[in-house]
């Protein structure tokens, strides 16, 4: 499965939606993920890619890993698993 | 002052997973309590246990609640249905801003622990799931149980440890007596049946490895078990007027400190409870037909809480029958008043007095009426609950019959 399926499945799940439902525009508000399920979501993500993210919900626009949506999200785990090596 | 009933009852544990099932089982003196199953439990040298089987988290709840809730919340929330839907009550306006929840449990999320420590330090992970802490703390139970009813008065968790539901539910009654407040949901549960809770226990060396035979000669210690027990405690007038059935009335209760040992019982810090229960209670010793014993099975709280009965009511100690129904259901730590609190309504409310199964030999020790074995049919008006707790805290509590 490619990065992009592997977090649309995660998101799906957190969503309660079906993977089709989820699009790369769709933003946490839209499939109504809160911001716990946004915590949850991230947890499920660094343990599918083995990944560290940078993500404090206290604030969560003061990092770089931007989650304002599906596709911003997927582009940051692609960073990172780049940069991993 | 006003006066308290009980509406409500709900229930899960190693004899039913509902109060229908747990009393038709403590009339026949079932045992629940068996070899343990889950995760290493062949490094224990205590391997039973009154576990709760055959409980199905996926068909009542959604992941994304499952993912919150520890197996003390899940006992909570499913005991406190069946309490709540029994009592009729619907919490909204005035009632929904007044009624409360205040439960008792010993160890909280203790699996929940038990999981996230071995993810960290025996499999090395550095990374726990985002909910660990709101899944595991002593209020998570008490605060789900708020969510899903909509009670929005006084709530809280009381943690003493093997009284811990006795102490949760003489400060609901208080509560509700004083009128400050119309109904609350009180009781207690208690889920320590993972490796590292019974491997706590272990080390205390007050284990049996076969049975819980309370006051016999033969005892050899106390039985985990597991489950919850939970109840609607209303203002009697506030049930009178809606015509809620009324399960038994709540009298008094008592609450002591030993202020002498960790560990240790002390008959005099018992028997204060006792007397001071049936004081708060204005009951006279003869009336008081029979007791819901702590009970443990260890050697030391089964002879102490035989004198301190003995000196309390005199020569009509003799006269009252006294049980242990953990002989069935096994010791719920912070939860076991709450279930013993049904076989209470049980000799109230049915009259049955549910039997201390496991009981071999006489002790001179314990040398009272402890209903051996087999139930017993008795007409009677007012039952006590005993719970004493390690740290020497003791709360006892009194029932009549409506």
């Amino acid at each position: 499965m490619s990065i992009k399926d592997q977090v649309i499945a995660i998101i799906a799940e957190q969503a309660m939606l079906e993977p089709q439902d989820v699009t790369l525009e769709s933003t946490p508000e839209d499939l109504g993920i809160d911001s716990m399920g946004l915590v949850e979501s991230i947890f499920a993500i660094e343990e599918a890619f083995d990944i560290s993210i940078p993500f404090n919900a206290n604030d969560p626009g003061a990092s770089d890993f931007d989650i304002s949506s599906v596709a911003t999200i997927i582009a940051g785990i692609e960073r990172l698993k780049a940069e991993q090596g | 002052m006003k006066r308290v009933v009980i509406t409500g009852a709900g229930t899960i544990n190693a004899l039913g997973h509902n109060v229908p099932d747990t009393l038709a089982a403590m009339r026949e003196g079932v045992c629940g309590i068996g070899p343990l199953s889950f995760r290493d439990v062949e490094r224990l040298q205590i391997q039973i246990g009154g576990q709760v089987r055959g409980f199905d988290a996926e068909g009542r709840y959604n992941r994304q609640q499952i993912s919150l809730y520890d197996r003390f919340t899940l006992f909570t929330l499913a005991a406190a249905r069946e309490a709540i839907e029994q009592s009729g009550l619907t919490f909204s306006g005035e009632l929904s801003a007044r009624a409360g929840v205040v439960l008792g449990t010993a160890g909280g999320g203790v699996s929940t622990w038990d999981d996230n420590y071995r993810a960290v330090y025996e499999e090395g992970k550095n990374r726990v799931h985002p909910f660990v802490v709101p899944k595991l703390m002593n209020n998570a139970a008490a605060s789900h149980v708020s969510m899903e009813w909509n009670l929005k008065g006084p709530s809280f968790t009381v943690s003493t440890a093997c009284a811990s539901s006795n102490h949760a539910m003489a400060q609901a009654f208080a509560m509700v007596r004083s009128g400050m407040s119309p109904a609350m949901i009180t009781g207690g549960s208690e889920s320590m049946l993972c490796f590292g809770g019974v491997k706590a226990w272990e080390g205390l060396r007050v284990m049996s490895r076969d049975a819980c035979r309370p006051f016999s000669a033969n005892r050899n210690g106390m039985v985990q078990g597991e489950g919850a027990g939970i109840f609607v405690f209303e203002e009697m007038e506030h049930a009178r007027k809606r015509g809620a059935e009324i399960l038994c009335e709540v009298i008094g209760f008592a609450m002591t400190s030993d202020a002498s040992d960790i560990v240790m019982p002390s008959k005099a810090g018992a028997a204060r409870a006792i007397a001071g229960a049936l004081e708060d209670g204005r009951i006279n010793r003869d009336e008081v037909g029979y007791i819901n014993a702590h009970g443990t099975g260890t050697a030391a709280n089964d002879k102490t809480e035989c004198a301190a009965v003995a000196d309390t009511f005199g020569p009509h100690a003799d006269n009252l029958m006294i049980s242990s129904t953990k002989s069935m259901h096994g010791h719920l730590i912070g939860g076991t008043g709450a279930v013993e609190l049904l076989a209470c309504i049980m000799a109230l409310r049915d009259g049955v007095i549910a039997p201390t199964i496991g009981y071999e030999e006489p002790d001179p020790e314990c040398a009272l009426d402890v209903v051996p074995n087999t139930a017993r049919e008795a007409k009677v008006s007012v039952a006590l609950s005993n719970a004493f707790a390690f740290g020497g805290m003791n709360a006892v509590l009194a029932l009549r019959k409506v």
